[in-house]
């Protein structure tokens, strides 16, 4: 098996030396000596690592429990923080650029233009990518009582994934991009993603094939939804035509206004199923897990995967409206968006109600406190994407800062939350700690990164209504109020609000990378513990 | 097979496939029966480790 592998990493190689001595187009070539670079190190590792790889996974149980694959964690968790880090700091810099357009410096590489595609990337391919990845590899493997399947798959999966990261983000800012939002990379990365997601799709069947509990867990049903959807809108919206073989660009199959429906099928499918199924099968998981006890209603959370996956699969035209697209297929794209409440707030009732009896555990658990904190941002941003659909509503808010506001309370506080806690959790079961190094570092993260979103998202409310606002405004003879230019310089203030509130958001990442660096050393803090002083009266009287 | 065809199968037999799958769901989620079934599969996670 390993030689085959081996085999497979080598041609992968001499298909990356053919693609860059071959190239029509400087971007390509990189590409190919990227290909042919990260071949070469996987020949190494196959070499070096092949005898530890095939021994781990050799014995059925450890210590009791089933030989769990926590290598492969270990490698999740610390990718994950690293790209929450990097996409975040980009998403700082672009923030500034907004409010100081003179730190796009005047070059092609670092201009709006091509940093705003490696933000976005970053943050939801990259770290929520990831993060996706290393979570269901750990929640398949213990709600299945059954270690990863494969030997080298899961490798590949997690390594391969990395090299798309790499490929797409270089592609953006040397101008290699085939300008579909948040599918930019060009035909032939999307060629080796479809490759490495096939793999693992499998590697996540193959483990609950092997399963030793007759059920299914409810989060394993919403990964493989995630997964499985992802497969599709990746394949459909980028079915495209390569201009040469041998280099980037290609045009896309589809055109005009069934171009954009495609689109926005895909993408707004990216949230509902990249950012929302994938992050419920976190929730499912991780937040009875750090409550200490079962899902409020296991039947709820059956009727909440049903019709969360019959209904977002069509809100996509709201994307849309007011544009070429037919009236009724907008009234379509509303009508399913505006349904969408009920399995949001199902869910999101579902979450919270886990913690009655066991509210007072919020006081003394920073962890817990994310993870349910995530599910209220959950709630509120599923809240107001619905109301934003609404054509009356969308009138004012499309194409106006609120979007960028509702779109960063969904992110940071719904996914980049319900990461963090997964990721605390996460930290000492991989490296096999008692405890976290410290949890009022984990309480510092929790206030610090609440306090960014607040600011980012009501700066962001108001420039947005504000910049709707006038542009719809008339004079008394039926002329525009505001130039855009006046409307662009109305907004300033609250760039800078924003690019605060980002700033807080990237210092708690980097508190979170400290705390889980100084776990995985298994270092233990020395503090007070959590919630010593929420009482000093009852203390007293003790 | 015209546009008018399609979209009324889709509006007419299609409702009626999606509402009978949904009913599905509801009925296979809220049976007495599979009580002790799910209060046991939320159980799961904390069966490990």
């Amino acid at each position: 098996m390993s030689g085959l592998i081996l085999a497979s990493a080598g041609a992968t190689a001499v298909l990356g030396l053919i693609a860059a001595s071959r190239a029509v187009d400087p971007g390509f070539e990189m590409h190919g000596w990227m290909l042919f670079a990260a071949a070469v190190v996987a020949v190494f590792a196959i070499i070096r690592f092949r005898d530890s790889v095939i021994v781990d996974a050799r014995a059925p149980e450890v210590g009791g429990v089933p030989n769990y694959n926590n290598a492969i964690i270990r490698v999740g968790v610390i990718a994950s923080t690293f790209w929450g880090v990097v996409g975040f700091l980009v998403g700082l810099t672009i923030a500034l650029q907004l409010a100081y357009p003179a730190l796009n410096f005047d070059l092609p590489w670092t201009n709006f233009g091509r940093l705003r595609p490696l933000h976005t990337s970053a943050v939801i391919f990259a770290f929520g990518g990831t993060v996706l990845i290393t979570t269901s590899f750990h929640v398949v493997q213990r709600t299945c009582r059954a270690r990863l399947a494969g030997l080298w798959a899961p490798w590949f999966v997690l390594w391969g994934y990395q090299l798309f990261i790499v490929l797409a983000a270089t592609g953006y800012v040397f101008g290699v991009t085939q300008s579909k939002e948040y599918a930019e990379p060009e035909w032939y990365i999307d060629l080796w993603l479809t490759i490495v997601w096939v793999t693992y799709l499998l590697v996540f069947l193959f483990t609950l094939a092997k399963r030793r509990e007759p059920h299914i867990y409810v989060a394993n049903w919403f990964f493989l939804a995630f997964i499985a959807t992802v497969a599709m809108l990746h394949l459909v919206n980028n079915l495209s035509v390569p201009a040469n073989i041998y280099g980037s660009k290609s045009y896309s199959l589809f055109a005009g206004v069934q171009d954009a429906l495609t689109e926005w099928w895909y993408a707004h499918n990216a949230v509902g199923f990249f950012l929302t199924a994938g992050f419920l099968g976190i929730m499912y998981y991780f937040v009875p897990k750090q409550a200490d006890r079962p899902i409020y209603s296991y039947r709820l959370s059956i009727i909440h995967f049903w019709s969360l996956i019959f209904i977002y699969i069509w809100a996509g035209p709201h994307h849309l409206h007011y544009t070429a697209l037919p009236d009724w297929a907008q009234t379509l794209g509303m009508t399913f968006s505006i349904m969408l409440w009920m399995p949001s707030w199902g869910g999101m009732i579902n979450g919270l109600m886990t913690l009655r009896g066991a509210w007072d555990k919020l006081r003394t658990d920073p962890i817990l406190r994310m993870l349910v904190i995530s599910v209220a941002f959950y709630g509120m941003s599923t809240f107001e994407g619905p109301l934003m659909s609404i054509k009356a509503v969308n009138a004012l808010s499309h194409y106006t800062d609120w979007t960028i506001g509702h779109v960063h309370s969904g992110a940071l506080g719904w996914v980049g939350f319900v990461s963090f806690g997964a990721l605390y959790f996460l930290a000492p079961v991989a490296w096999g700690r008692k405890q976290l190094y410290s949890l009022r570092l984990v309480s510092l993260h929790f206030w610090v990164a609440t306090l960014g979103i607040v600011l980012y998202i009501s700066a962001m409310w108001v420039s947005g209504i504000l910049q709707g606002l006038m542009w719809r405004a008339y004079d008394k003879l039926g002329f525009l109020e505001y130039s855009f230019a006046e409307t662009v310089a109305a907004m300033h203030p609250f760039y800078i609000i924003r690019a605060g509130g980002g700033a807080l958001y990237v210092f708690g990442a980097l508190i979170m990378a400290y705390n889980i660096w100084m776990t995985a050393l298994g270092r233990v803090r020395n503090e007070k513990p959590m919630g010593i002083e929420a009482a000093p009266a009852l203390r007293a009287a003790i | 097979m015209t546009y008018e065809n399609i979209s009324h199968f889709a509006q007419t037999w299609g409702l009626i496939y999606f509402m009978a799958i949904f009913a599905c769901v509801l009925i296979y989620a809220l049976r007495p029966k599979s009580r002790a079934k799910f209060d046991d599969a939320a159980r799961i996670p904390f069966r490990e480790d």
